[in-house]
Parts: structure tokens; sequence; C-alpha cells
């Protein structure tokens, strides 16, 4: 049974993460983290006429690496948790359209990483599920299409505008007792709305999102940032990540070890992603090919990993409105923390 | 939390860095200056030929297929990312404006797609160009009884 500290679910027999695997296009193959990727795709068309198709393969990629890597067929899942930034979340239906489990779709926009593996984890927690699949993507080709202009539209890109990523990333949960890295705890966001506008700033529309759910965190489960070994946000980016460094030590917990996985995922003074990566996919695949390894190989011992989503639509910007923002986080551990 | 809006909105415009006005403004200068210079070039030798005016419309002509052949393989968006208005400016980006939409819905279909989406960026252009060019007939015609 789960223990509520305030906004956070504890879990006393933490269930874990036994396989995870993370795929990228073009881009993350030329980034920092390229190395650690299950599969890198330089065609991320994948041989299809519609980007909303390529981004459905680009899943498929991933959760097939994912269950190879957790020893089981698809037909062995109990459910699957997963969304991603298309309308409708056409990406994940297609996909679960060829896998056929049991689903459960989200919509967290970037945040959903987090949120599906938060929900993975207490229903495998609770003993509900034995085998279930947490997952989402993002393609940068699909999102620009529906949120900005065409792919060859020549338009100039804010130096805080961020780059949607190519990536996917899938964990397998299991209840407690299995191989794996342990989820101690998980926290589900509150929506924040400072008034941000500016599409072309997703990381400042963010951040109040990100540092509130950091603030109910430590303040619900009673500890601090230097408990941890790093504590991740998805895809804040530069001006997102600075805004969190500075509000945190106005609130007098100042984060010395804080990380963004938009700041990861790519080299942002050679890229040209301006302010960093984001989408769906960047926080997702930065957890399966950076976090995920090195919990598992015992050089982290406790991360927290907080993934942050803008929850305006197209339609919403243009009439105006402010970007809402949510954060959910995981705590994960290495696994001798969660035997 | 100890934020509101309006502390925020000062917090976001300090952490968030300017473009680079001077870069920015040299790249249009040197890319749109070198796109008016073909397209002088290209008149004057439609002038070997042809009077002024047809000499005009035809270097329009080309440089807009110009503009659609580079915008095909991505070219022309790579060229902009780089110079902003230098390429927006001139004809050239107007094309490069309804041939990227053009591209990008044919997966929706010719009607639904192509016919439906191809004016998405150029549409305002197009309406507020006919309502101007609508405000100063009136105007010309009123004129015209004085």
């Amino acid at each position: 049974m789960a223990i509520r500290r305030g906004d956070t679910l504890v879990f006393p027999k933490p269930p874990v993460i036994a396989a995870w695997a993370a795929v990228g296009g073009k881009k993350e193959s030329e980034g920092p983290l390229a190395a650690y990727f299950d599969q890198l795709f330089t065609d991320t068309s994948f041989g299809e006429d519609g980007w909303e198709a390529a981004e459905s393969d680009l899943q498929q990629q991933c959760i097939s690496a994912c269950l190879r890597k957790g020893g089981i067929e698809r037909t062995g899942l109990d459910i699957a948790f997963a969304g991603d930034l298309q309308a409708q979340c056409t990406a994940s239906n297609y996909t679960l359209r060829a896998l056929g489990c049991p689903y459960v779709g989200l919509y967290g926009a970037c945040s959903t990483m987090a949120e599906g593996v938060a929900l993975a984890a207490a229903f495998a927690a609770q003993g509900l599920v034995g085998q279930a699949l947490a997952f989402t993507s993002s393609h940068f080709c699909a999102a620009e299409r529906q949120f900005r202009t065409p792919l060859d539209y020549g338009g100039k890109r804010t130096p805080t505008a961020q780059w949607t990523a190519t990536a996917a990333g899938a964990c397998l949960l299991r209840p407690a007792g299995a191989a794996g890295v342990p989820v101690l705890s998980i926290t589900f966001g509150r929506v924040q709305d400072f008034a941000v506008t500016d599409i072309n700033n997703m990381g400042a529309a963010m951040m109040p999102a990100a540092a509130a759910t950091l603030l109910q965190f430590f303040k619900g489960t009673g500890t601090r940032p230097t408990d941890f070994d790093a504590i991740f946000t998805g895809d804040l980016g530069e001006v997102g990540a600075a805004l969190l460094q500075e509000q945190m030590a106005n609130e007098g917990v100042p984060l010395p070890n804080h990380q963004d996985c938009g700041c990861l995922l790519y080299d942002t003074a050679t890229q040209q992603v301006q302010a960093g990566g984001s989408g769906a996919g960047c926080s997702a695949a930065v957890l399966c090919a950076h976090i995920l390894p090195r919990l598992q190989q015992g050089a982290w011992r406790r991360v927290l990993l907080l993934a942050t989503g803008a929850l305006m639509s197209q339609t919403t910007f243009l009439q105006g409105e402010s970007i809402p923002g949510i954060a959910h986080a995981v705590e994960l551990g290495c696994p001798e923390v969660g035997v | 939390m100890k934020l509101n809006p309006k502390q925020y909105e000062e917090m976001t415009k300090r952490a968030s860095p300017p473009s680079p006005v001077w870069k920015d403004c040299l790249w249009a200068f040197f890319v749109g200056g070198a796109i008016c210079c073909l397209g002088e070039g290209i008149r004057q030798i439609w002038l070997l030929w042809y009077d002024e005016e047809l000499a005009g419309t035809l270097t329009s002509l080309v440089l807009i297929l110009l503009s659609a052949l580079l915008t095909m393989p991505g070219w022309y968006q790579k060229l902009a990312a780089k110079a902003g208005a230098g390429t927006l400016v001139p004809i050239t980006g107007f094309a490069n404006s309804v041939v990227s939409p053009a591209i990008e819905f044919k997966a929706e279909g010719w009607i639904t797609g192509v016919g439906a989406k191809i004016f998405i960026i150029a549409g305002p252009v197009i309406t507020y160009g006919v309502l101007a060019s609508w405000v100063w007939g009136l105007l010309y015609w009123v004129m015209g009884k004085f």
C-alpha cells in the first residue's frame, strides 16, 4: 500500500522499472547522449507518407527494444500508459492498435513520461498488474506542423525557443520483488499558470509548475535537494532551468544538483537548438538513455525526475490564453535501495 | 510559492536572452541585398529582349520559380533560419510561404490538404492586400470627384 505524504505517494515496497529503451532521430544521433540510445534513425520518415505515422513507427521500434530487453512478448503486457503531443494522441493510439494490450491514453504534453511511469508504478505497486508499459514520444516534424509552421517555411527562431526532440522512451514496470530500478515515490503535479503567453518561451511557461511540484515534494517527504544525487527537470531548456534555480533559491531551497533533460539531449552551443530540447520524447529518452542506466549501475543512488508539460493548444494560444504548465515527479533509486 | 505573475514577467524578461539584433540585421541586409542584386541581374538579361514592364514581370516570375525550387529540398528554410527578414521580405519569401504548406499538407489530400491549406501563411497578406486596395480604390474614387 502506498503512503500519502502531501501530494506524494511513497511506496514502502517499491515497484521497479525492469526494462527500458530509448530511440532517437538524426539530431539526437549528433547529440552528447547518442552512444546511450538503443537505436538511432537518420531517416525519421520511416518511409511513411506522413510524419504522424512516422512517430508511431518510432514508438513501435522503442517498445520492441524495451520488450526484448524485458524478455517478454507484447501479448504478455497487462496494460500500457502512453501519450504523445499529436492531437488526440494519435501516435500512441495507432501504436496500441498494433500492440493490442489494454491501454490508458494520457495527455500531459511533455510531462507524459513521468505521468505514465507514475501511473504504471501505482498500478504495479498495488499488484493490479504484473507487466505495465509506460511510453511516450515526440517527433520534430509532426509537432512542428501541428504547433508552428510548415517544415520548409523560412522562419527564424528566437533564442528562447526550444527544439522538439524526435525521440521515444519506453519503460516496463513490474511489482516489488522483481529486478530493476525501484520507483520510490510519485508526485502528481498541480496546474500552474503565471500568465506567460510566449509560445517561443515554453521553459518560462513551465517553470512555475516545476517549482510548485518540487516544493510540494520536499515539504511532503521531508527531504532536501542534497538528499539526491541529481534532480532532473524534463524540458525547461536553458531559460526555464535558470529561472527554476533562481526561484528555488528565492524559496530557500537551492538546487545545487539540478540538470535539465533539454540541455542534456543536445549540445546547445553547437547544435542550433536555441535554448535546448523539448517534447515528450526529450525527458523520456534522457530517462531511458542516461538516468536509468546510471541508477542500474549504482553510479547514482537516488534521483528525482520531474517532467514538465505546457498544456496549451494552438487554438487557446491564438485566442490569447496564457500557457498553463504541469510537472509530475518520479523518485527513483538504485536497485539495492529498493530491496 | 513566493511568486506572482507580475514579478515573474520581470524575472522572465531578465532570464531570456534577446535576439542578436546586429547579427540578424547584417544577415538580413546581405542576404536580402543579394536576392535583390540577383533580381536586378535577371532583369538586365530580360531587358536584352523585352521592354521594362515585361522584363520586370518576368524577373518576378524567375525569382518565384527559384524560391519554389529551393524550398523543395529545404534549402530556402535553411538559409532563412539565418537570414530572417532578408529572405522573408523579397518576393521569394512570399513564394516560400505558399510552396512550403503545399508540400507540407500533401499528406492530407489535394483538396482538403494542399487546396485548403496552401494559403495558411500567405492568406493574411492576400486578404489585407485586397482590403487595402479596396480602401485605396474608394479613396481614389472620392479624390476624383474634386
